[in-house]
């Protein structure tokens, strides 16, 4: 195509004008600025954020920021860890919640649904996708945390023995409510994901353990589940992604509480609910504060995402190394849009 | 187990032990249950979206402002007129920004970045850009163009901070289905002679129309939904506005913003601008559902 190689002044009868080359490599120079502008905006946007969180870490210092326990708005005093343990309880209880769930969906649909089901149930899984993060919290708020308390409240009384978790007074916006609600907005991309992996499976595989004379389930537990362990552990990876950075549905449920939550079922706070609710009056060493948080919130989910993606694209291409019929290339092209097509429409 | 002639009891011996049967009867039993309880919040989320947003819909309901006066009789609270409106225009600017970068940049991707080091480079810091929290496009707006211009709140900022959201979605759906088109098709036009540039825009960017227009309605669907970035960039306000320079409101602030309140009527009418808001999502996933059926690529 390129026709540098024929010396210009001498063209071919075959080479086209310089002038009609000029649309060619404009288009060519055009996009690979386009791409770089791309790389130059996240560098920019990531140096001017450090620029504004300076003040704050510059008084606290960047570890004392991120684990002190004391968010003080009042006494300028900035130590974000109520906020990052607060991030990682409603985390981890998502994952908790959701995960098993998500894999139990993608394995129904996969291995065990009558095929005619299997379009319907993966579609309803993705229409979770397609709620928007402020209607799970108005819904949260508003329906399950009042319906779910007084079930909190007994399971909080009969452990009270146990530390974390019994005891305190059931509040109606807390760590819990949170979780659970997070749980479902993390399920359709890790089942998502869980899906596309468990299609990577080799039929081979399948046949083998069930011509050998596995049930149903052994077939899955030996042959699918850890076929298919690190793409599941990805997927769970994106969700953690997710949850980290879900802001409204959070800040709705999770109550304003910047000390470090006692129990359970108490009010808390996380990285991303503080920005939401403090940023629009806060000046000087707050907002720098806040901006901290932010930065602290995008670390955070820059290294789950990048394990993540690690993961998914490993598992893609220990998928794509095993022979298989019916092309490897649509494989691994499908990977990254699966985790796409769930992501979409989910609010955040 | 039901089967009891002597061909069956023959059989017997290879049959499956008792306990593996009912553990695998648990097992299945279990992921049935499973699956079933991931659906109920989904039924529950539409019953009471349905029953509470169906409550505040009234033809006032759509045709009014908020009036941002609470405290009264629910009738003088007002609609959500200038959220519908915001969020359309808001969004509409967001896709009109994210919609031809994230296609050129998949182009580029795929026509000439290939697997260079480069494109691999952008490959990654697209996806870093997946994962950003929402939020945290909000601040990166409000620093640059807030901060950085000294001005105040405007509907565009919000756009901008949504076009970002929306930019890997484009990108790396776009790409995908420009991956699926057969290089046969690409070599053959550059055979008769076309320009790469011909080939792009007379070749692959037909042919991959259909699966992309996937992609941006699922992005168009996702910035729709979003609260965080408008927050801090396009802010809240009641007054409908066709200036994308000043503050603008949106559903998804108008329905924040309405959650916070203790009087039950604004809170009725938080439901009805979520439920205006799901019907609007839902429509476009289904047509973007629909079109990625009718396309043979994607």
């Amino acid at each position: 195509m390129e026709a540098a190689s024929i010396p210009s002044g001498d063209r071919g009868l075959l080479a086209r004008s310089p002038l009609a080359r000029v649309p060619d490599r404009a288009l060519k120079y055009g996009l690979t600025t386009l791409a770089a502008l791309i790389l130059a905006l996240i560098v920019y946007f990531f140096i001017r954020l450090v620029g504004e969180a300076r003040p704050a870490f510059a008084k606290e210092g960047v570890l004392g920021f991120t684990f002190d326990n004391d968010w003080n708005v009042s006494a300028e005093q900035f130590g974000a860890l109520p906020l990052v343990v607060g991030t990682l309880i409603t985390s981890a209880l998502a994952l908790l919640i959701g995960v098993p769930v998500a894999v139990a969906t993608a394995v129904y649909a996969t291995e065990l649904c009558p095929v005619r089901l299997r379009s319907p149930l993966t579609m309803l899984v993705e229409l979770l996708a397609a709620v928007p993060s402020v209607v799970y919290g108005l819904w949260g708020i508003f329906f399950l945390a009042p319906k779910l308390q007084p079930a909190e409240q007994w399971v909080a009384d009969r452990l009270s023995f146990v530390p974390f978790i019994g005891g305190g007074l059931v509040t109606i916006p807390n760590y819990f409510i949170t979780g659970l609600v997070l749980a479902i907005m993390i399920l359709p991309i890790v089942s998502a994901i869980s899906r596309e992996v468990m299609a990577t499976v080799p039929a081979d595989h399948k046949e083998a353990a069930l011509g050998l004379g596995a049930t149903r389930w052994e077939m899955i537990r030996v042959a699918v589940l850890p076929y298919c362990r690190s793409g599941i552990v990805g997927g769970a990876m994106l969700g953690l992604g997710r949850a980290i950075g879900e802001t409204i549905a959070v800040t709705i449920l999770i109550g304003d509480a910047p000390q470090l939550g006692g129990h359970l079922f108490g009010q808390g706070y996380s990285l991303a609910a503080v920005i939401a609710n403090e940023f629009g009056e806060a000046q000087g060493l707050h907002r720098s504060a806040l901006f901290a948080a932010g930065l602290v919130l995008f670390v955070l989910t820059l290294l789950v995402n990048a394990i993540a993606r690690l993961l998914v694209v490993r598992a893609a291409r220990s998928g794509r190394s095993q022979p298989r019929a019916g092309g490897e290339s649509a494989t691994s092209a499908r990977l990254p849009a699966a985790g796409l097509t769930a992501d979409a429409a989910a609010g955040a | 187990m039901s089967a009891h002639g002597a061909a069956a009891e023959q059989l017997d011996r290879f049959s499956v032990s008792p306990r593996r049967r009912r553990t695998d009867t648990i097992a299945r039993g279990a992921i049935l249950a499973a699956t079933i309880l991931a659906l109920i919040p989904l039924a529950l989320i539409i019953y009471y979206l349905l029953r509470k947003g169906l409550g505040a819909w009234s033809p006032s309901f759509f045709t009014t402002d908020p009036t941002g006066n609470t405290f009264f009789k629910s009738s003088s609270i007002g609609g959500i007129k200038s959220a519908i409106l915001g969020t359309i225009e808001i969004v509409a600017l967001a896709s009109v920004i994210a919609i031809p970068i994230g296609i050129g940049v998949a182009v580029w991707l795929t026509e000439y970045g290939k697997s260079s080091w480069f494109a691999q480079a952008v490959r990654f810091f697209v996806d870093v850009l997946t994962g950003v929290p929402s939020i945290v496009f909000g601040l990166f707006v409000y620093i640059v163009l807030v901060v950085g211009t000294g001005s105040s709140y405007a509907g565009y900022k919000g756009s901008l901070a949504l076009s970002l959201l929306m930019l890997p979605v484009v990108i790396r759906s776009a790409e995908v289905v420009l991956l699926l088109i057969p290089d046969a098709l690409r070599e053959s036009a550059l055979a008769l002679g076309a320009p790469r540039w011909r080939v792009i825009f007379s070749i692959v960017l037909p042919t991959a129309l259909p699966g992309m227009v996937t992609g941006v309605l699922l992005a168009i669907a996702r910035a729709a939904g979003e609260t965080a970035p408008l927050l801090f960039t396009a802010a809240a306000t009641l007054k409908t506005n066709f200036n994308l320079g000043q503050f603008m409101n949106s559903l998804p602030v108008q329905i924040y913003s309405d959650v916070t309140s203790p009087t039950t009527a604004v809170v009725d009418r938080a439901w009805g601008a979520a439920l205006t808001l799901v019907v609007m999502i839902l429509l476009l996933n289904l047509i973007a559902r629909l079109i990625s059926r009718r396309s043979r690529l994607a």
